[in-house]
């Protein structure tokens, strides 16, 4: 069967193509060259004027596992609200909330607008591909609750899904890092424990949130910062760093390590994150949620935008990337790893609960609600921040769109911010409602820059694949797996990208006009390099005697994840 | 897992019997079963489990039929249902999928069998949050355990054996000091291996709001006018408050289940109240110090049941649909409420033999084999053990682990095995859906 895609204006950054009119031909779920004349299409889809990419990738988004079912399950009153509402429902919803609201918004929802910030697992699926979005990876897989994170998203229809392996605050890691440091222990027993974690937690790249910190918080540390010892291993972030960057390129697997830095969320991090960048030594690395990573301390308030630093560091050191964590106004929840910085934060909770973990000597969690208000002042300048990083990194390939959801913002609210990058009038109309104190403090109405939809579908598609290693995902090249997104061009970017016209998912048609009209399941990317099984003779011991778990019931088989015979393991290697 | 008797008999086992969720089993079921690392709970669940009969048949009204039969008179009731009742829910992961699948297509009511306890946990989370922690931590770190109300190891048996008195932790720690404040240690099993029994303050159940309260003010800096709280000298629990506040990693443990106070007219708000107070002492205690919370559960996969409904609809048990729209109350749709007002019930309990709740309603029993009836449900569908004859997952008390759990008996019998809970649930689904297209 072949399905002819015709005449799209073609958006395909892997292949320099900005907006050529071009033929795309499908077979079997994979795009392939035009067939031979004498070969039957047998579905045509005429695109002429249409916009075409590839099916957008979420590089961070969490999507499944303990903390994000936590914050379901603390958060009742707020799911009653969108609980399984068709988008119409949605909407109406929506202009009840917005006459609710006592103060004006910078935030200017449209009938495209939602503020879901804890679907359900079916929800998350269908609220993806709605937007053209065709896979998602949940970038805070604990190992020992890897087994629950990957039911979730086992249970997540239409999108391919995928996590990063969350280490450096388990006592294995750190009991390992001490014993290098006193002992001189190669690099190797650490390289064949990382890769053993992807294999075992069916990850494809490694996280570390708070390096060091999460561990130090059960020693009743409260702080960390990137030269401070944890106090029980003597072993500092920096350090940690080091040895997992080193990890994960010796390893040779594509994903960067992803870095939460420390000190999330504090008033002159910006200091620690400037510091984080060179703690790989030139080895790549990847900063996540970043706008949480960019303040400073200037002002009345003690709390300014460091996002001018920031930006031009990022300009400056090429093996650095980084996802913004845009956040948007309204109400969502925060969930995540960094028990130590989200306990100092739980007096901010709006509204006022926290659920705080210790887990397993191996990590930790935090979930807050948060409320987004652009009348205060931090949160305004938050917003800020957030464009103002966007606008002043240069290169869109090192650059990545991501609200952290549901941490800064509901990943349903992307069309939204792509409008805020690709319209200055949107973004400098919206800026002049937020706090007035803020507005003295930020600079954004300075930045002319519009974002192209080139570039947009670099930092949705080409860059995000190419960041995390999924060779035939996220550009229409030949031998690509047909994942493709269809838009009608308006000006109006919000209720374009809200709402393709055509979503295909390995060359199905699964959504016409914004609306499920197939339900389909992914599969769930993997990287599995090499290593010496001989470290499990070191681990098992140490499960025996330390975990309370065997090891043999920590590893997740391929066959756990396609059992109920909707998922599969994809292994990607790199090129 | 050290000085193991590995013959070839033996089998490594998951252990669903109590919310430890204990993986480090070791079972020979020839001549006799025999389990190593098992506890009372663990070898009674295991003995009961092996005794039943792989053919238990299906029944309508008492009397066996095939089970394609069976099937089609349990969808012909959930068909003409309006208001069905999915009550017990003794299953693991795989089987509440499932079931959650043909709640939504019949608009049913879903609460599980401990719920009274798992609500009262759920709502404190819910209202104020918590801090908690997991077994690896208490392991390790703990150095002061307190128990709230509740003697740990009748519920959770090798609580103190593999989590309190183990000799390898990571931290050079010292065996915890444990402390019971309204229980006592009628199992030994809180005694130290040195000898050292457990510090016990006695009090009553319904006096234990009033000492966690005292506690709080104290711990607040506040004067109380008394010379002791519910009978306990005021020394007392200034010394426990100094013993928490300079512990490195004081855990504290309650138990839902144990905090009921008799004849109180709201039992779950005052259990919410007593456990709302506990998460307070510990919020307050991690302002200078760390400490954590260890709330038990109840069993029969209450945790699994919950995280599984919460990540399919958004919402633990306690939840209904209606056309096919999750939703939750805690109050309305409690099992004792709709056993009122259902048209039908649909039963569930895999792990143990629990019969239904009287109920006038066409009733289904999916279960356990040797469930034995005061008077015959209408269907009842004998299903595997999740565990014993079929695989599964489920989540430990702390939910952070899931576990995969194993099929130990010999399905190469001659006789067809027992089919499980979502085989069943599936079919009658799949009949659902050809009667409505019918």
């Amino acid at each position: 069967m072949i399905t002819l895609l015709k005449n799209g204006r073609i958006y395909d950054p892997a292949h320099n193509k900005n907006g050529v009119v071009e033929d795309i031909y499908i077979r079997d779920g994979r795009i392939v060259s035009k067939p031979s004349n004498g070969e039957k299409i047998d579905q045509t889809f005429d695109l002429s004027g249409k916009v075409v990419m590839a099916g957008a990738i979420d590089m961070h988004s969490h999507i499944g596992g303990g903390k994000v079912n936590i914050a379901r399950m603390m958060l009742p009153e707020y799911q009653q609200q969108y609980q399984n509402q068709s988008q119409q429902q949605y909407q109406q919803q929506q202009a009840k909330e917005i006459k609710g609201f006592s103060e004006p918004e910078a935030h200017i929802c449209t009938p495209h607008c939602s503020h879901h910030a804890t679907p359900s697992t079916t929800d998350t699926g269908f609220r993806y591909i709605e937007m053209g979005y065709t896979a998602a990876f949940e970038p805070a897989i604990s190992p020992v609750n890897a087994r629950q994170a990957h039911l979730e998203m086992g249970d997540t229809p239409m999108i391919d899904k995928g996590g990063y392996a969350m280490l450096g605050n388990d006592d294995y890691f750190l009991r390992l890092l001490a014993a290098q440091k006193n002992n001189g222990l190669d690099q190797k027993a650490i390289n064949d424990y990382v890769a053993w974690i992807l294999h075992a937690t069916q990850a494809i790249g490694i996280k570390v949130v708070n390096p060091g910190g999460i561990n130090a918080f059960k020693f009743n540390q409260r702080r960390l910062n990137l030269d401070e010892n944890n106090v029980h291993y003597q072993v500092t972030p920096r350090k940690i760093l080091q040895s997992l960057s080193r990890a994960v390129h010796d390893l040779g697997i594509a994903k960067p390590l992803h870095v939460h830095c420390n000190n999330l969320g504090a008033a002159g991090n910006f200091a620690t994150t400037l510091d984080t960048m060179s703690a790989s030594s030139g080895l790549p690395m990847h900063l996540t949620h970043i706008q949480f990573h960019s303040y400073g301390t200037e002002g009345d308030k003690k709390f300014s935008s460091a996002a001018a630093q920031i930006a031009e560091a990022l300009n400056k050191n090429k093996h650095i990337t980084a996802d913004v964590g845009q956040i948007l106004f309204g109400q969502t929840v925060t969930a995540s790893g960094d028990s130590m910085m989200q306990h100092l934060n739980a007096k901010h909770a709006n509204p006022k609960k926290s659920v705080i973990m210790d887990i397993e000597c191996d990590a930790g969690c935090g979930v807050l609600p948060f409320k987004y208000r652009d009348q205060n002042y931090v949160n305004a300048l938050q917003w800020a921040i957030g464009l103002e990083l966007f606008l002043s990194v240069e290169d869109p390939w090192r650059i990545f769109l991501t609200t952290d959801h549901p941490n800064g913002a509901p990943f349903t609210s992307y069309p939204h911010l792509i409008r805020l990058l690709m319209d200055k009038t949107f973004r400098n109309e919206a800026f002049a409602k937020l706090n007035l104190d803020a507005q003295a403090m930020s600079n954004l109405t300075s930045l002319e820059r519009e974002y192209s939809l080139y570039e947009i579908a670099v930092m949705t598609r080409a860059g995000a694949a190419k960041l995390i290693g999924l060779n035939d995902r996220g550009h229409l090249g030949t031998g690509a797996a047909a994942d493709i997104t269809v838009y009608t061009d308006q000006s109006d970017r919000e209720a374009m990208f809200s709402k393709p016209d055509y979503v295909f998912k390995n060359g199905e048609l699964v959504v016409k006009n914004g609306s499920v009209v197939k339900v389909v399941w992914g599969v769930t990317h993997t990287a599995k390099p090499a290593f010496d099984m001989g470290v499990e003779k070191d681990l098992r011991d140490y499960f025996d005697r330390y975990q309370t778990m065997q090891l043999d019931n920590f590893k997740i088989s391929d066959d756990e994840i396609s059992d109920d015979g909707h998922g599969r393991v994809v292994v990607h290697h790199k090129p | 897992m050290k000085n193991l008797n590995h013959n070839a008999a033996s089998l490594n086992a998951t252990c669903p019997a109590c919310g430890l969720l204990c993986d480090d089993l070791m079972l020979s079921a020839t001549p006799e079963l025999t389990l190593q690392n098992g506890c009372t709970k663990g070898i009674k669940f295991f003995q009961q489990s092996f005794k039943t009969s792989l053919t238990a048949t299906p029944m309508l009204n008492g009397k066996p039929v095939p089970l394609e039969d069976a099937i089609s008179a349990a969808a012909e009731i959930l068909c003409t249902s309006k208001q069905p009742l999915f009550a017990g829910l003794g299953t693991e992961v795989q089987g509440m999928r499932s079931v959650m699948s043909l709640a939504q297509k019949t608009d049913a009511t879903l609460d599980h069998m401990h719920s009274e306890s798992t609500v009262s946990n759920t709502r404190t989370m819910q209202n104020s949050g918590w801090l908690t922690t997991t077994l690896s931590e208490i392991k390790n770190r703990a150095d002061v355990i307190l128990a709230i109300g509740t003697d740990i190891s009748s519920s959770h048996p090798r609580f103190f054996e593999k989590l309190v008195w183990n000799t390898d932790n990571l931290f050079a720690k010292p065996a915890p000091q444990v402390i019971f404040l309204g229980a006592t240690d009628s199992s030994h099993a809180a005694k130290a291996p040195d000898g050292t029994p457990p510090q016990i303050i006695p009090a009553q159940t319904a006096q234990l709001p009033e000492i966690i309260n005292a506690l709080n003010a104290l711990l607040n800096g506040k004067k109380l006018h008394a010379d002791a709280v519910a009978g306990i000298p005021l020394a007392t629990l200034n010394a426990l408050l100094e013993t928490l506040k300079t512990a490195k990693y004081a855990v504290i443990v309650w138990s839902a289940g144990a905090l009921k106070i008799p004849h109180a007219e709201l039992t779950i708000q005052s259990t919410e109240l007593t456990i709302q107070s506990i998460v307070q002492l510990i919020n307050k205690l991690n302002e200078n110090s760390r400490a954590a919370g260890l709330p038990l559960n109840s069993g029969d996969g209450d945790s699994s049941v919950n995280n599984v409904s919460t990540w399919l609809t958004g919402y633990p048990t306690r939840s209904c649909f209606r056309n096919g729209n999750a939703e939750y109350d805690t109050y309305h749709y409690s099992t004792k409420k709709q056993l009122m007002e259902c048209d039908a019930l649909l039963w569930i309990s895999t792990f143990n033999p629990y019969p239904p709740p009287d109920c006038k309603a066409p009733t289904i029993v999916i279960g356990h084999p040797d469930t034995k009836f005061e008077r015959m449900p209408e269907v009842f569908i004998p299903v595997g053990i999740p565990g014993v004859d079929h695989t599964g997952q489920m989540f430990r008390m702390d939910s952070s682990i899931t576990l995969p759990l194993k099929k130990l008996r010999d399905s190469s019998l001659p006789s067809p095995s027992l089919p499980s809970l979502s085989e069943v649930i599936s079919k009658i689904e799949n009949k659902l859906i050809g009667e409505v297209q019918a």
